[in-house]
């Protein structure tokens, strides 16, 4: 069976659409880690970046990081506040805890507006 | 001899009398009086992400009530009025709660700064004191009241203002603070509430905690930006304040300070103090009488708390994130790390009773509260709580520096 060609075009356009669209998705989105991953993530940045920003991102010793505290300041600058902790302050480098991907994330949940902490998953010990 | 006129009071008046005794009395009846208990060893967990506080008793361990509506309990401390009744709660979104542990009920709060980190009550008893990150400054309420008496920002010559830490109370009145952007100390006199007086020392970089020595002489403020802590012997005060252990990094790079230790009178046993040292695996060693470094312990992680056991035999300590489910316990006598706990994940917090045979801890991931027998280094007992972080007991209402 042949295709008209009136639809055999369609069908490439469309498709080219959805795969540019899916390939910019992934280049503006971090990439999202693992269920259990997140939630520990999750509740690290809660607790434990919130014993100096607040539990609720307000701030503390440090600056607050809701999302409109957050909002027009550029994400890399951020990421790399995560990970290179900000010499001369308190800030620690988190290299040793997250990786470059997860600074990514966590940075845009952040941005977002933070998920509610679940509570540390059981499975996996922290220490 | 003598001769006494009896008069009786008119009938109209004992009617009166008469009729609200037993008004009185039928309102006792009504509502039955609960048991009556003392204070002593009544004491709070906070339970920081919900803005709940656990009233415990520590004879039975066990919870007598939750009571909630406390707003943000994220590094939340508490002070004891002198009776032990009553827990000034200070909460990071700048609430201040007076809970009546009796009652199990509160009994006052005000929500007096946007963002606080503590406080701390004058040796009558009748001011409670709160240190303010935002706007940064104390401010001081009736104990009784909660009205405002005193708003003493922590402003500098070039009209900023600076997150206040470290506040501790002194005699007379008096508070004692650092300011974390100024690197000042400060010490406010209330003795006249309505004009308070402040005398200024230079403290040194990034004070972020301080204590004052149990017997109210010595206040240290440990340093985030430099090597060293700053010292004001409060006896001697004209001699004004100066630095000690300057340089215990020998000049070596760092490690990463995931939480920043605390500071309080418990640091000091006998005459030797145990303190956390910035960016090293250390528990800093100090003679009391010299204030020279007399030795330096390995311990696992970044310290916290380093807390002696209130007969100063031993010194506990707990440790940031990633290592915050560990706890180590360093014997005075040898210098020696003695034992090596994991009693739960996230441990924030530990507070002894008051002669030291239980150390209670509460152990944040895993939602509990575990209590250890001090001699034996194993668990006695403990409860679930959600998201526990700071435990304190009355017997904190007898102590300066608490």
């Amino acid at each position: 069976m042949k295709l008209p060609p009136l639809v055999a075009h369609v069908v490439v356009l469309i498709g080219a659409a959805v795969v540019s669209a899916l390939a910019s998705a992934a280049e503006t989105l971090p990439a999202s880690p693992d269920a259990q991953r997140a939630r520990e993530l999750v509740h690290i940045v809660r607790q434990d970046c919130g014993s100096c920003h607040g539990l609720t991102f307000k701030g503390g010793l440090g600056p607050a990081l809701t999302a409109e505290a957050l909002a027009g300041k550029p994400a890399e600058g951020l990421v790399a506040t995560v990970i290179g902790g900000r010499p001369g302050t308190p800030m620690p480098p988190f290299a040793s805890i997250v990786t470059e991907a997860e600074a990514e994330w966590i940075v845009d949940q952040l941005m977002r507006g933070f998920p509610p902490d679940a509570g540390l998953p059981q499975a996996r010990s922290m220490d | 001899m003598y001769s006494q006129k009896v008069r009786l009071a008119p009938p109209a008046l004992w009617g009166v009398v008469l009729s609200a005794m037993v008004a009185l009395l039928s309102a006792c009846s009504t509502t039955p009086p609960a048991a009556l208990r003392g204070t002593g060893d009544l004491g709070v967990v906070i339970e920081r992400a919900d803005g709940n506080v656990k009233v415990v008793e520590t004879s039975g361990r066990s919870v007598l009530a939750t009571v909630g509506g406390l707003g943000d309990l994220s590094h939340a401390s508490v002070v004891f009025s002198r009776d032990g009744r009553h827990a000034f709660v200070f909460g990071r979104d700048g609430g201040l709660t007076k809970v009546d542990l009796l009652e199990r009920r509160i009994a006052g709060r005000v929500v007096q700064a946007g963002n606080a980190i503590g406080g701390s009550i004058s040796h009558d008893g009748n001011l409670v004191v709160v240190q303010n990150y935002e706007p940064g400054g104390i401010k001081a309420f009736d104990a009784d009241t909660l009205e405002l008496v005193a708003d003493v920002p922590a402003t500098t010559e070039d009209g900023t203002r600076s997150k206040v830490v470290g506040l501790a109370d002194l005699s007379g009145k008096r508070f004692i603070y650092s300011l974390f952007e100024a690197g000042e100390i400060r010490i406010t006199d209330f003795s006249d509430p309505k004009n308070p007086v402040t005398q200024r020392f230079p403290g040194g970089k990034q004070p972020y905690d301080a204590l004052v020595s149990p017997n109210g002489r010595y206040y240290i403020a440990g340093l985030f930006g430099e090597d060293g802590l700053a010292l004001i012997d409060l006896w001697n005060l004209d001699k004004g304040s100066r630095k000690i252990l300057s340089g215990y990094g020998r000049g070596e790079q760092p490690l990463p300070v995931f939480k920043m230790p605390h500071l309080r009178g418990w640091s000091i046993a006998g005459n030797r103090a145990y303190l956390p040292a910035i960016g090293r695996h250390e528990v800093l060693v100090v003679d009391t009488d010299t204030w020279e470094e007399v030795g330096r312990i390995k311990v696992k992680s970044q310290p916290v708390f380093a807390m002696a056991r209130p007969d100063g035999r031993e010194i506990w300590v707990n440790f940031a994130f990633p290592d915050n489910g560990w706890v180590q316990v360093i014997d005075t006598v040898t210098g020696q790390v003695t034992d090596t706990l994991q009693p739960g994940r996230g441990i924030l917090h530990m507070e002894f009773l008051s002669k030291g045979h239980e150390v209670w801890l509460s152990a944040r991931d895993d939602n509990k509260v575990v209590i250890y027998d001090t001699a034996t280094k194993k668990p006695i007992g403990g409860f679930d709580s959600l998201s526990p972080s700071g435990i304190f007991f009355t017997t904190r209402a007898a102590r300066t520096g608490f």
